[in-house]
């Protein structure tokens, strides 16, 4: 065990783990943010993803001590009361079904927008096909993400 | 519309101050009459409640897996009571003894409470109009519904659902309620926003694996790597070295579970512990054993589904062919999981399930409980697909916190879940026809070869007729001369209902051999199934009528909207096909090019007719799932036995579609205002043998095995 520290949706937090807990765990288990899921455990699915210092990560297959000091952005931290352009474009897309793949889909895409604002289609393809998603939302995350961007996503 | 009449027992009453409570009973199953009379007693199976302080409450006992009967199902009561939409709040219903059947599945949810969900919802309207019209002291025919409230024109006067239901709770309850005409529809057809979006945009929707208690623990289990083996013995000496480790013991007589304070805890310790398998009769069962199993019990006995005419009688060129399927794991994103609370006489339970009554039943049942003592909460489910119609998360939740005494969560890795769930039964189908000097069939005949999952469950199968065959695998087509037969074979792999279940199966083997026919007839795919169906003969299948005529309104549509025979872009090819599952009409034109000899699939049109739509943007979703679904299981989904071991273990080895292989799925809906049908499945079976016709006119070879990229 060791105090770890890292700051999270921009709040300092201090957590007592083992240094090879992934921050996946870390962020639902201890800091009790279950926004972020499990999916895969092996960086396959992007359920997980969240931000550290702004890039996409997987938060699953990253030890804690690796975002040790470093801006952890989760879902519940990318826009102020969930209205990220991004998510007001999951909104208008109706995007999802079960849900639960869905915040790391955003995850992604923000990542994607901040570095990209106007993606076309083939590179938002390219960059979301890291993610899975069961229900087949799909088409739906494409146009999501392409309204995003016409109204700014990049934020 | 039909009128209520006195057996619809809806009952209403002041419960506790709450104001009009209507309950009413939901059937689950087409045949049910929803007369509400079970065994003993009238049995509600969900509740409108409206309250003073206006909120119209709709308990739904049907679970969320994403399919949306959160918006759907409230959204046929409100149409019938004139809500306000707004003012509409949703509460999901536990397991409970009131409820009927309340089991997710079946593409049945709308199905089964389209008439219940109106009755409810006209009856409540009705004693609301009554309540202003003895309030104000006029004629109730003065008076109307309107947007959540009652209207009196004349004196202009208006009162709000709130402020009407204590009286109207007083009133005794109406048995002649009319039901609104289609026409007069101003939410059922329309694209309502989704109740449960914004909270999956956020974060804030909470799962199964998310729940969490005071003091909860967290366990993993290591399961017997072979299909029903056991422990033998475990050395829990390392796991327990490891700090936050409090419980190690076996569950059942299959697993070991390792409880800890935290869930890397647990997976840490689960990593450390010992176990010595006694790996029982299975230890070399391969799945190309199942298969040849299948094989040799295929000219066995067998019993008839659908018989008509003569097949003796019929002659003509003979053509023949065999299909195989393998087996296939649902795999929804949210890993099995369960959250138990064991307190001595009783237990709590958390369970994202399809099933909540199974849950109470069967961990009673295990505990030595009363089903009284079990309390199951509904969770969210990210997913389902038949995977959580099980009850075996449940189960083992409930063992670790009897025998650990505290709350706990018992989590599945994707791997756990890969490798120890029931599975859709592998298969294998024999079909032969007779064709004219025109080339069309004077016979057809399909032998189905498969386990039937319901005995796998211990369910009874009556005549030796699985029951989701009824459902799920008729003949669509009204052929003079035909036989669908089903050869049951005994399994000892688990078995489970997967999306579709054996409509995927059945509408694979049976739509890729009709347009085996086609060809054999040198004619073309469309005009081939349009010229069978062209004999106004319905089906009698069972309990469901199936009509050609609806069928080929749905093929001409898709053929239309896909430009059926129509140019194409160089290197793209064309395929059809249709079915019919769940009382729903599909039919799906894809579009594919050949790339290192695969498959790509760019387009699909689908077409549905599933009666009156209750929300086109959810359909639209259902559709769209359903493709993305069954493109998985046509390419690549299966799953393999080795040394009685499940092979694939995560989403490298069981690949689902991605963005990048996502087509574009165009879906569309044959306006009716017939009583829906089921649309979580049918989008489903059509694919799979429209992609391998389509492959058929791009290679002019057959494919007669899933999945694609395997044979």
């Amino acid at each position: 065990m060791a105090d770890i520290s890292l700051r999270v949706n921009g709040s300092e937090k201090k957590v007592d783990v083992s240094p090879d807990t992934p921050l996946l765990w870390v962020l639902r288990d201890t800091l009790q943010l279950t926004g972020t899921k499990y999916g895969c455990g092996a960086g396959l699915c992007g359920a997980c993803t969240v931000h550290i210092e702004g890039a996409s990560a997987r938060s699953c297959t990253t030890p804690v001590s690796q975002a040790a000091g470093k801006n952890v952005t989760t879902i519940e931290g990318l826009g102020a009361d969930g209205q990220h352009p991004l998510q007001q474009a999951w909104i208008a897309e109706e995007v999802p079904q079960c849900g639960y793949c869905q915040s790391g889909q955003i995850m992604a895409a923000a990542a994607l927008l901040a570095k990209n604002p106007k993606p076309t289609e083939e590179q938002i393809t390219g960059l979301m096909s890291a993610n899975i998603c069961r229900c087949g939302t799909y088409e739906r995350i494409r146009k999501a993400i392409l309204r995003a961007a016409n109204t700014g996503g990049a934020r | 519309m039909s009128p209520l009449s006195r057996r619809d027992f809806l009952t209403a009453g002041v419960a506790a101050g709450a104001g009009l409570v209507v309950g009413f009973y939901l059937p689950h199953g087409t045949g049910a009459t929803g007369d509400g009379l079970t065994n003993n007693a009238f049995s509600p199976n969900a509740y409108l409640k409206i309250t003073p302080d206006d909120k119209v409450t709709v308990v739904v006992a049907r679970s969320e897996m994403g399919q949306g009967v959160r918006t759907a199902l409230p959204m046929i009561l409100a149409e019938e009571l004139d809500a306000d939409w707004k003012k509409i709040y949703i509460e999901q219903a536990g397991a409970s003894t009131l409820y009927g059947d309340q089991s997710t599945g079946g593409s049945a949810s709308i199905r089964t409470t389209w008439d219940p969900m109106r009755k409810a919802g006209a009856t409540a309207r009705a004693m609301l109009i009554s309540a202003a019209a003895l309030n104000w002291g006029v004629g109730r025919d003065s008076c109307k519904a309107e947007n959540g409230t009652v209207v009196h024109d004349e004196s202009k006067r208006r009162a709000t659902y709130g402020e009407l239901a204590l009286k109207a709770a007083t009133l005794p309850i109406p048995t002649d309620v009319p039901l609104k005409k289609p026409a007069d529809y101003k939410l059922v057809g329309t694209r309502i926003p989704r109740i449960d979006t914004p909270s999956k945009t956020n974060g804030s929707a909470e799962f199964g694996i998310d729940f969490r208690l005071p003091g909860m623990k967290f366990a993993f289990l290591e399961r017997c790597p072979v299909l029903g083996g056991k422990v033998a013995s475990f050395d829990d000496s390392a796991s327990k070295k490891l700090g936050g480790v409090s419980y190690v013991g076996k569950v059942g007589d299959y697993a070991v579970a390792v409880v800890a304070d935290s869930v890397w805890g647990a997976m840490e310790g689960r990593r450390a512990l010992k176990v010595t398998w006694d790996e029982g009769a299975n230890k070399d069962l391969t799945s190309a054993a199942v298969m040849d199993g299948l094989k040799k019990a295929a000219d066995g006995k067998s019993v008839t589904l659908y018989s008509v005419g003569s097949l003796a009688s019929a002659s003509g060129r003979r053509i023949s062919a065999e299909y195989e399927l393998p087996f296939m794991a649902h795999a929804p994103m949210e890993p099995g999981n369960c959250s138990a609370h064991f307190q001595g006489s009783k237990i709590e339970m958390w369970a994202p399930t399809q099933v909540p009554q199974d849950c109470r039943d069967t961990v009673a049942q295990t505990l030595g409980l009363n089903s009284d003592q079990v309390k199951v909460n509904v969770t969210l489910m990210g997913g389902g697909f038949g995977r959580r119609l099980e009850h075996d998360y449940a189960v083992e939740a409930a063992l670790v916190s009897k025998a650990i005494n505290g709350p706990v969560k018992v989590l599945w890795t994707r791997e756990d879940d890969m490798k120890n769930s029931p599975y859709r039964p592998s298969s294998f189908h024999k079909l032969s026809a007779t064709l004219d000097a025109a080339g069309f069939p004077t016979s057809f005949t399909h032998r189905i070869v498969a386990p039937s999952i319901s005995a796998w469950k211990g369910y009874p199968v009556d005549g030796g007729v699985d029951p989701d065959l009824k459902d799920e695998a008729p003949l669509v087509y009204p052929f003079a001369n035909a036989s669908l037969e089903f050869v049951q074979t005994q399994s000892v792999v688990p078995l489970a209902w997967m999306r579709a279940v054996y409509a995927l199966q059945v509408g694979f083997a049976s739509e890729c051999f009709i347009d085996e026919l086609a060809a054999a007839a040198g004619r073309d795919p469309l005009e081939y199934r349009l010229h069978i169906l062209s004999k106004d003969e319905d089906i009698k299948y069972f309990d469901a009528t199936w009509h050609p005529a609806r069928m080929r309104a749905v093929l001409q549509m898709a053929a239309d909207k896909a430009g059926w025979g129509k140019p194409l872009v160089g290197g793209h090819y064309r395929g059809i096909a249709c079915f019919g599952c769940f009382s729903t009409y599909m039919a799906e034109v894809v579009e594919i090019s050949m790339e290192d000899n695969a498959p790509k699939v760019h387009r699909v049109v689908a077409v549905t007719d599933c009666g009156q739509v209750v929300n086109p943007s959810i359909l639209e979703q259902q559709i769209q799932g359903g493709i993305v679904y069954g493109l998985a299981n046509a390419l690549r989904a299966q799953i393999t036995i080795d040394k009685g071991r499940v092979v694939q273990g995560n989403f490298d080895e069981y690949a689902p579609i991605r963005m990048n292989e996502c087509p574009a799925v165009e879906a569309y809906f044959v306006p009716s205002t017939e009583s829906p049908t089921g649309i979580g499945e049918p989008s489903i079976p059509p694919l799979a043998p429209a992609i391998c016709n389509a492959m058929y006119a791009a290679t002019r070879q057959r494919l007669r095995k899933l999945p694609i990229l395997n044979s």
